[in-house]
């Protein structure tokens, strides 16, 4: 049955057009396909993650540097739904150390669509609706909390909608910079061509981190957030539009010489219409590509220089700004849970990449 | 022979590329890729250029259709309403009116498709360049044109990656032939294709001009093709004419050596016509590097087996030994008694 099935795909492929081609092998390839849903998944969490949150980013407990808490579905071998055992502080009288302990009497069910820290969903819509939390005098931290007692889980949660983002940004401003640089030395050539590349080899010869470092501490300490999140994102797009021009440059010499652009000068079109009609399209799919491997660069850039402290400062989160809490040994090995964030990271980073593989793949179907 | 049965007049064309180029780069001097070549192309008929790759063939035909810039010279293109108009002194916006009366052919079939765009659009690239076409018209035009090649209608949605090498030139031929042109350059039109689907192509080729008209440049570095579907053939080397005739006295008796050397590299394909004449080997092969502009003498003269004194001195000129064949050698006529 499969076979008969099959014959008729196989000759339907004549009229696939470019795109239909590039979803085909797009779709064989596993990883990538696992990454996109991967990343789709990441992009809702960001969306939505003050909803997804149970506690606000700035809401601090006695409950300093708490573990992870356990989740119980049975109370006296009966089911009961999801729920936590309050916990509460004990000191040892003789070393001071402090000790969450389990108080197996006092159950706390997770309740759904609570209210709770209030928060502006997409920064204007006025909310306090979360998706489950717990009653005010117990504690929900999925991921333990840190040395002020807020909620690991929910920081991260939030850190994704910052970390995710200067990526897009950061790639927006490097795709614009580098198609203009890039188009203008490819196009006019000549010496605007050499002056334009040896410009690029410059660039591209600046130590990268220790660029980033100086850019980020030129940074007043006076700024908002909102204004050194975007300076974060220019830093970080100056070091790598170069990369995209030169691609873009040798496309386009490429696409240039090719016979049917020649065809299409012969046919009488002016250049605009050869720009609309056979380059840009023929461009689409590289530049796609580009950009996909580009963005991970961008998270991991943003990440470096908030972890040195040069980039995003408190009380803004992203991925780099959590880990400065995992920066000495000793919160990593008594606090694990703090170095979730750079898990989060490479998972992040990874399915860019396998997804920016599979595109490349696909990009050019007819090249096999 | 009239201005107007010719088509199209090539007068001293000629074009040179700059050597480097680069930012160190101190090499100096040019190329002289095409240099004063004057032909003529007679209406309904077919031209052959011939020559080795670098001979400047490709050059000639793209300065005719105005892809390339020609340094100098006049090309002559005899419109319809019988004026004559110098392609070479017209700017890009008056050229393109002109566009629609002269198409090309060009040697990839696959390159010289946009593998983005079906074989509809391709086709009517031409038509839509031209502007005030109703899509209508449009449609029509491609489909008339489309079975005037021997492919079918339901073709025209696909792309160019899912048919063979003959129908993609096939839809090649079809792009040129769409705006109803005078001339049609074809640039190495079947040097991509197998031999089988060569003479398909080639007859195709025959049949439209039988039926519309058209005038074709042919440009081939394979003699046997020319033979096949030419009436004068013009023989280029380093971007000169060596020799320039009929095909038939072209190929019966070559009066230039380099002709001569080129014949008897292709097989007969018609024996009646007797063997090629077989020259004699070249005596010495002290071949200066190729592209190199030659000081003052015969271009040929590092390859030719009857080379003498005068070569060396004094560069042959083009001149008429008999009715429609010119040669560029001193010693045409005494060739074989040397």
């Amino acid at each position: 049955m499969s076979d008969l099935h099959a014959a008729p795909a196989a000759a339907d492929d004549v009229s696939w057009s470019q795109w239909k081609l590039i979803r085909v092998k797009f779709g064989s390839h596993k990883l990538a396909l696992v990454s996109i849903w991967l990343l789709g998944a990441f992009y809702l969490v960001a969306l939505f993650a003050q909803f997804l949150a149970p506690y606000g980013t700035w809401q601090p407990s006695p409950y300093a540097y708490a573990p992870p808490t356990h989740i119980h579905f049975f109370f006296h071998g009966k089911f009961v739904g999801p729920m936590v055992y309050r916990t509460r502080i004990e000191s040892d009288p003789e070393t001071f150390e402090r000790h969450f302990v389990v108080d197996a009497s006092r159950p706390a069910r997770i309740h759904w669509f609570v209210r709770g820290a209030s928060y502006r969903w997409l920064g204007f819509i006025p909310s306090s609706l979360h998706l489950f939390g717990v009653e005010q005098d117990a504690q929900l931290n999925l991921m333990g909390t840190d040395i002020l007692g807020r909620d690991c889980f929910s920081r991260d949660l939030i850190a994704t909608q910052i970390s995710l983002t200067v990526g897009l940004i950061g790639v927006f401003i490097t795709f614009v910079l580098g198609c203009l640089i890039g188009g203008a030395s490819g196009y006019y050539g000549g010496v605007v061509d050499n002056v334009v590349q040896r410009f690029v080899e410059f660039v591209t010869c600046l130590p990268t981190v220790p660029m980033w470092m100086a850019l980020g501490a030129a940074i007043p300490a006076s700024w908002s957030n909102l204004k050194v999140y975007f300076t974060i994102t220019v830093i970080l797009a100056l070091r790598s539009w170069t990369g995209l021009s030169r691609q873009v440059r040798s496309k386009l010499l490429e696409m240039r010489e090719e016979d049917y652009i020649v065809a299409a000068r012969v046919a009488g079109a002016t250049d605009w219409e050869i720009i609309l009609r056979h380059l840009l399209p023929g461009f689409a799919s590289y530049l796609i590509v580009n950009l996909t491997v580009e963005i991970p660069r961008m998270i991991l850039g943003e990440t470096t220089l908030s972890f040195f402290g040069l980039g995003l400062r408190p009380p803004t989160v992203s991925w780099g700004v959590l880990l400065q809490d995992a920066q000495n040994l000793a919160a990593i090995s008594t606090y694990p849970w703090l170095m979730f964030p750079a898990c989060m990271v490479v998972v992040c980073v990874l399915a860019f990449n396998f997804l920016g593989d599979g595109l490349r793949d696909a990009a050019d179907p007819y090249k096999e | 022979m009239t201005e107007q049965r010719n088509l199209l007049t090539v007068r001293d064309l000629s074009k040179s590329y700059r050597l480097g180029g680069g930012f160190f780069d101190a090499r100096e001097g040019t190329v002289r890729a095409v240099d004063r070549v004057s032909f003529s192309v007679e209406r309904g008929r077919t031209f052959g250029l011939v020559g080795e790759s670098g001979s400047g063939k490709t050059t000639i035909g793209r300065m005719i259709v105005r892809v390339v810039e020609p340094d100098q010279g006049a090309i002559l293109f005899a419109g319809a309403a019988s004026q004559t108009i110098d392609l070479a002194a017209l700017t890009a916006r008056q050229m393109r009116p002109l566009r629609r009366r002269m198409q090309m052919i060009f040697q990839d079939p696959l390159s010289s498709l946009d593998p983005r765009m079906t074989v509809a659009r391709i086709i009517g690239e031409p038509l839509r360049a031209v502007h005030g076409v109703a899509p209508g018209d449009l449609r029509d035009r491609v489909a008339e044109v489309t079975e005037l090649v021997g492919l079918r209608r339901e073709h025209l949605d696909r792309y160019p990656h899912a048919f063979s090498g003959g129908q993609r030139q096939r839809i090649g031929i079809a792009r040129a032939l769409v705006t109803g042109p005078e001339l049609v350059v074809a640039d190495e039109a079947v040097s991509a294709l197998d031999v089988s689907v060569q003479a398909q192509v080639l007859n195709l080729m025959r049949d439209l001009q039988q039926k519309l008209g058209v005038t074709y440049l042919f440009i081939a570095h394979d003699l046997g093709v020319v033979r096949y579907l030419c009436d004068t053939v013009a023989v280029l080397y380093r971007g000169r004419i060596a020799e320039i005739a009929e095909k038939r006295d072209l190929y019966r008796t070559p009066r230039h050596p380099y002709t001569e050397s080129l014949i008897a590299a292709v097989p007969p394909p018609e024996p009646e016509d007797g063997p090629a004449p077989q020259p004699r080997e070249p005596a010495a092969l002290d071949q200066a590097p190729d592209h190199e502009a030659p000081a003052a003498g015969c271009p040929y003269r590092a390859r030719c087996p009857y080379r003498q004194e005068i070569c060396a001195h004094q560069e042959p000129a083009l001149r008429a030994i008999a009715p429609g064949h010119s040669v560029a050698c001193h010693f045409d006529l005494q060739l074989k008694g040397i």
